[in-house]
């Protein structure tokens, strides 16, 4: 297929679909892109699109499955790949046909306007992006190179901070407060209120403060908290930590974006082709590619499905002309907040969106989107976005005890922890901790310390 | 306007296209440890015995998940329906649908995976488990036995070791001299081999009747016989049949179970059943002297039978079986009994190692296996008292 068009072909339709991109007022990063055969763009997808990528053997895992999939042919591999980075990295493959290289184009420059724009991503640094890969990847290569640490430690540091990467911080638009504006913070809201009656009243005992509880709130940040308070780390130890922790931070706007910036990118590639006045033949193709990418799912959610209908109907509702509204709302929103607000009762019917609980091997209806059930299954919905799907875990307590054991609180929203991997993930952290690892959860409705030390396993029940 | 770079596609610029290669080598590593970590569980249920090596076994992955914080059963999910959904209907039924082997399915969260293997891979880590010698490996994997090669004749395609170049040289000879007849001498200046000169001597394999051989493998399939049981008898009747293909063109596998009764069943079905109830030895011995006798006559056939077992039979059994053995020993190259107690089960001595005990025949032999690490030391001594004169003796 590659013969069918050459570069300069591509350069034609960018320069054609940019002028739309323009046209239609979206606000662009400059863009690359790379030309790619499948091989790469499976290792591409493997590392995340992420050139110089720190080396781990999961990537290897997932580029082996990836492979089965496709060369089995259970799975495709996606039209596109785009990094949020500043200009944005994009590939292209180099076998798929002249249409679905324009369509990817105009995709790609949908996810590069919601990069730019969408205020999740104002944390993730673009500008930086490739060069801190580049340089986390060569420190750990370093680390695996020196004689006296080697891969076998790397491996297992790396395991065990890949297990809890996930445990940070989720709204990065919030600044994270020092421990001294904390510690202010505490001391002005334990004040008692201002009383205009002083002379009369009793005068309240002020409270007693512990400032030296470390932390002094609960910590989103499992590695940061373990680096930081963990004295028995050496520097290439805490330097990993970090590394994952970083990595961790820049993809946390993609999964809380997922289906907003999935539907927003799908929704202008659609809009530009419509108006690019294609020939006929490549138009039936786009139609066909185009209903291809935003097929549902059966008893799946698909991204670019539900996003763009969800876009398209707040085109519709929305009667002023353009798109300043849609573009308020890529700026401001995230998933949760997106689905919360414009996910109506209408479009759950019309997604024919459902919810369904897991009894032993069986997958089970609960609610449908009718007139008792849809909001239900809205809130199903929201708890299964984003970074909901992961429990949040914060650091209650540095030094339980006295006795440098680290507790753990899991917020419970209704949904219990996997106990395997809730044991075999405390493990890890003990290893990163040194020390005694406790975590405060609750499993069928009864609250449990999960605790993780020298003798291995074990639970408690708390009363 | 933006400056739009279109960076054209380079063919594995090796800093691009293979930087995967270093990561997939060490997961493939990995794999391979946790295969090797559970190599008894996989060789008790995989069929190995008589197989071909480059059959492609699937095993399954357990040790290299990767563990995070996820919610359990009870976080439930969204779907998007095809057509009318009601609350109550199933739309995921893992019970129906699970792998063969009635493993786990796809369960959320369960990261459970297969891989592919070559058998051959499988029986290289099998050998490192049982810690066979480099030496004993080689002579092992070396199935080829020596052919029974034979000329037969001439013809006109062949590979070039078998060219015949006297005969070659001939046929060119004829040819020129039909060329000068045809068209007289002073044609030909020169004359060079043609493609139909070229004559390869054609070789047959002959298959010898000394060259057959079956091999018996009797198990006790009564309860008790668990998984790391049927392992270590496995990988026993594994090397027997491996030794016994180095040494004959053409093996046969022959498996019976038995509990109080005795039956010829596949490589399949011989690991996987397990029966409860009571043991009596001698009728898998009788039933093995029948097979014997309809099939593989004595003096056609190399015969060598084994039998495993974890030593219980009944008392009134024991005189009977004795008297099988001792007409076992009488038509087998070799005929041996394994009595397999792994670690706390050897509390008690079994009544058949006593029983055997009266039994005096060159080539039968009694051994214990408690633990893998025994497997290969009992199966040399089993080997030491092979009567074949062809086939030369372990030490």
């Amino acid at each position: 297929m590659s013969g069918l068009y050459s570069v300069s072909d591509l350069e034609y339709w960018d320069k054609r679909i940019q002028e739309k991109v323009r046209e239609f007022g979206l606000d662009c990063f400059p863009q690359q892109f790379e030309v790619c055969d499948h091989n790469q763009m499976l290792s591409n997808m493997a590392y995340s699109g992420i050139p110089s990528h720190y080396p781990h053997w999961s990537y290897g895992k997932t580029y082996e499955k990836q492979k089965t999939l496709y060369d089995y042919g259970v799975a495709g591999l996606p039209y596109e790949m785009v990094i949020n980075s500043n200009p944005t990295l994009a590939y292209l493959m180099r076998d798929n046909s002249l249409l679905l290289q324009i369509l990817t184009i105009a995709h790609v420059y949908g996810h590069n306007d919601f990069f730019k724009n969408n205020f999740t991503f104002r944390s993730t640094r673009a500008e930086y992006t490739i060069d801190t890969f580049k340089a986390h990847g060569d420190r750990v290569r370093q680390y695996i190179e020196d004689p006296s640490i080697g891969l076998e430690s790397v491996e297992k540091l790396i395991d065990a901070a890949h297990a809890v990467s996930l445990e940070c911080r989720r709204n990065l638009a919030i600044r994270k407060r020092t421990p001294e504006e904390e510690k202010d913070v505490i001391i002005e809201s334990s004040a008692p209120p201002p009383d205009p009656f002083q002379s009369i009243h009793r005068r309240k005992p002020t409270p007693q403060l512990n400032l030296s509880k470390v932390p002094l709130v609960p910590d989103d940040d499992l590695l940061l908290f373990i680096r930081d308070h963990n004295p028995n780390l050496s520097g290439w130890e805490k330097d990993i930590l970090t590394i994952v922790h970083e990595e961790a931070q820049y993809f946390i706007p993609q999964i809380e974006t997922k289906i907003m910036n999935e539907g927003w990118a799908t929704y202008w590639h659609k809009k530009i082709l419509d108006s690019l006045e294609l020939p006929e033949d490549l138009h039936l193709e786009f139609i066909v590619r185009h209903n291809q990418v935003v097929r549902p799912f059966s008893n799946g959610i698909n991204p670019y499905h539900i996003g763009l209908v969800i876009w398209e109907d707040i085109h519709r509702r929305n009667n002023t002309p353009g798109y300043e509204k849609l573009f308020e709302i890529r700026e401001a929103d995230r998933d949760t907040s997106f689905l919360r607000r414009h996910l109506t009762e209408e479009l759950v019917r019309e997604l024919n969106l459902f919810e369904y609980e897991t009894k032993g091997d069986q997958k089970i209806v609960t609610n449908v989107a009718d007139k008792e059930g849809w909001l239900q299954v809205k809130e199903a919905l929201l708890k299964n976005v984003g970074m909901n799907t992961v429990p949040v875990i914060k650091v209650e307590d540095g030094d339980f005890g006295h006795n440098h054991t680290l507790y753990l609180i899991h917020y419970h929203d209704g949904r219990d922890l996997q106990l395997e991997y809730a044991e075999k993930t405390l493990a890890y952290l003990s290893e990163l901790w040194h020390g005694e690892v406790v975590l405060e959860t609750a499993l069928d409705g009864k609250r449990y310390m999960l605790i993780y030390n020298d003798g291995g396993f074990s639970t408690k029940a708390l009363r | 306007m933006w400056d739009t770079i279109f960076r054209p596609y380079r063919s594995s610029d090796a800093e691009h296209s293979d930087r995967s290669a270093g990561d997939r080598m060490r997961h493939r590593e990995k794999v391979r440890q946790s295969i090797r970590e559970n190599i008894a569980d996989i060789i008790a249920e995989e069929s190995i015995i008589g197989r071909d090596r480059d059959r492609i076994i699937k095993v399954p992955i357990r040790g290299i998940k990767e563990y995070r914080f996820i919610h359990g059963e009870n976080a439930g999910g969204v779907g998007q329906g095809e057509g009318e959904v009601s609350p109550g209907d199933v739309i995921e039924d893992n019970r129906g649908t699970v792998r063969g082997d009635g493993k786990a399915g796809n369960r959320p969260g369960i990261d459970y995976y297969e891989t592919d293997i070559t058998l051959d891979e499988l029986i290289n880590i099998m050998f490192e488990d049982l810690e066979l010698p480099d030496l004993e490996q080689k002579r092992l994997r070396e199935i080829e036995s020596e052919r029974q090669t034979k000329r037969k004749g001439y013809r006109q395609v062949g590979i070039r070791v078998r060219l015949d170049k006297r005969r070659t040289a001939k046929e060119r000879i004829r040819r020129r001299f039909a060329r000068e007849r045809s068209s007289g001498p002073e044609s030909v200046e020169r004359f060079p081999f043609h493609e139909d000169d070229l004559v390869y001597r054609h070789v047959t394999t002959d298959i010898k009747r000394e060259s057959n051989a079956v091999v018996l493998c009797m198990m006790d399939t009564s309860g008790s016989m668990d998984t790391m049981k049927k392992y270590l008898a496995r990988s026993f009747f594994f090397l027997l049949c491996q030794f016994v293909s180095t040494k004959y063109r053409n093996v046969e596998t022959v498996f019976i179970a038995h509990h109080t009764q005795a039956n010829e069943v596949t490589e399949e079905e011989f690991f996987s059943k397990g029966e409860s109830g009571g043991t009596l030895i001698s009728s898998a011995y009788e039933h093995a002297l029948n097979i014997i006798s309809a099939r593989y006559h004595p003096s056609l056939w190399n015969i060598y039978a084994f039998h495993c077992s974890d030593g219980d039979n009944y008392d009134a059994d024991n005189d009977a079986a004795l008297r099988r053995a001792k007409e076992l020993c009488d038509v087998c190259n070799l005929f041996g009994y394994g009595e397999i107690k792994p670690h706390g089960h050897y509390a008690y001595e079994s009544s058949m190692m006593t029983v055997f005990r009266r039994l005096v025949a060159p080539n039968f032999l009694t051994i214990r296996i408690e633990r893998k690490e025994d497997v290969f030391p009992s199966f040399r001594t089993f080997l030491s008292k092979d009567r074949n004169p062809t086939g030369g003796r372990e030490e």
